[in-house]
């Protein structure tokens, strides 16, 4: 690693403050951070942590009945809390990584490292869950805008993370199992005015709505209604693991898959 | 350097460190507590982890500067001070839990954190739980058998497999 400053703030200001110095970046809980640094991939003048901020931390109901996230929220809080009122979301955070790494990995920093095969961006489309920073509130479609990419402007800090808690939704995730990176992951949520589909882990682009899946499902709720189905393998990822045809095949799959967990 | 002070295995320690030091560096070359290993150095292999406020992480994926205030118990910490092993690590003892013994720390802290959570696991969730730890002697059967019999279950119907 190259050398750098630490500071750890116990406010959201404090943090936006530090966060303002030249090659400042924040800290969630370092996961993916911490090894790119080893690898010399990144070179911050100053590492902000996010984790001493108690306004950044747990999950509660909001007025409005959505399920909110602290930024700064580890996985393993996520799956123990949200687990009455959102079971979907604290499965999907019960699966990420192994145990150590969900006791540090945060939603924060999982959605603004926006790894084109991480969960949470599925969740988070899935649901047009809401982005809020301590700038703005950005919705889930106007957020993701391809691989490592958002909508974040230097320095901005997730929050919260604000989901309309679904009627019923589940993810499947086709696990990569070296890395425990979904292969490919589908996340389905049905609402009262409609059905919503997000895919990780297959896209050039990262995380994706598939428009037809939704239509269809939108008109019945049941794998059977994805008969067949599968999205275009133009674009989809080709690696080692997998070629655009076979992620493209595991799209379908996993999202019958998700929609019969649904129930 | 930046000053971080925590509590390791109960007893006060701090020290002079850099915003890059790790967790674990602090802890085998600060504090001078050399049972947490570092394996992989990149997060997959677990034989680093230790509990901070309880929970289990990866040392080598965590900065010293993190655990500012932190309560933080490494393998050092978990027998009793007369040399007694803690109930885990008597039972991998018991059970040849271990090959060249490299993972075992790691092994030990995570298996102690999950009974903490489920004192009684199936075979299954004990595997599913070691997902992070890594054994390269791949020893993993007789680990989850002595994790099974630390929790004061019946270890005879496990099959070798």
């Amino acid at each position: 690693m190259y050398a750098f400053d630490f500071t750890r703030p116990r406010t959201i200001d404090e943090a936006a403050k530090a966060l303002g110095a030249e090659d400042a970046q924040a800290l969630g809980g370092g996961q993916t951070l911490i090894p790119a640094l080893k690898q010399r991939l990144a070179m911050p003048s100053t590492l902000v942590s996010l984790s001493a901020i108690p306004e950044m931390q747990g999950v509660c109901r909001a007025d409005d009945g959505s399920v909110c996230v602290g930024g700064a929220t580890p996985h393993a809080v996520v799956a123990a809390q949200a687990a009455g009122d959102f079971p979907a979301l604290a499965d999907l955070a019960l699966n990420i990584g192994d145990p150590a790494v969900r006791n540090r990995g945060t939603i924060g920093g999982s959605l603004a490292n926006n790894d084109p095969s991480s969960c949470y961006p599925a969740a988070v489309l899935g649901t047009g869950a809401t982005v809020v920073t301590n700038t703005r509130k950005i919705a889930a479609d106007e957020f993701f805008d391809g691989m490592f990419t958002t909508a974040l402007e230097e320095g901005e800090i997730i929050v919260e993370v604000r989901f309309p808690v679904p009627r019923r939704a589940a993810y499947a995730k086709f696990e990569q199992p070296a890395s425990r990176f979904a292969l490919v992951g589908a996340f389905v949520a049905q609402y009262d005015d409609g059905v919503r589909v997000a895919v990780t882990g297959a896209s050039e682009d990262g995380v994706f709505r598939w428009a037809e899946a939704e239509k269809a499902l939108g008109a019945e709720f049941s794998a059977d209604a994805l008969d067949g189905m599968a999205p275009s393998a133009e674009g989809m990822i080709g690696d080692l693991h997998g070629s655009p045809e076979y992620r493209a095949h595991l799209v379908g799959v996993m999202t019958r898959r998700a929609v019969a967990a649904a129930g | 350097m930046p000053q971080v002070s925590m509590t390791v295995n109960g007893k006060p320690a701090s020290g002079d460190v850099e915003g890059r030091t790790l967790l674990v560096e602090f802890l085998r070359e600060n504090v001078g507590l050399t049972g947490t290993h570092v394996g992989c150095d990149t997060s997959q292999c677990g034989a680093c982890v230790v509990h901070v406020d309880g929970r289990d992480v990866k040392a080598c994926t965590m900065f010293a500067a993190e655990a500012e205030g932190a309560e933080v118990t490494t393998i050092e910490g978990m027998g009793e001070p007369d040399g007694t092993l803690h109930p885990v690590q008597q039972a991998f003892q018991d059970h040849h839990g271990l090959q060249c013994g490299f993972c075992t720390p790691g092994m030990v802290m995570s298996a102690v954190a999950l009974l903490e959570k489920n004192p009684k696991p199936s075979e299954a969730e004990i595997r599913d739980y070691l997902e992070g730890n890594i054994c390269r002697c791949t020893g993993y059967h007789n680990i989850v058998k002595a994790i099974m019999a630390a929790s004061g279950q019946d270890v005879g119907r496990i099959a070798a497999e």
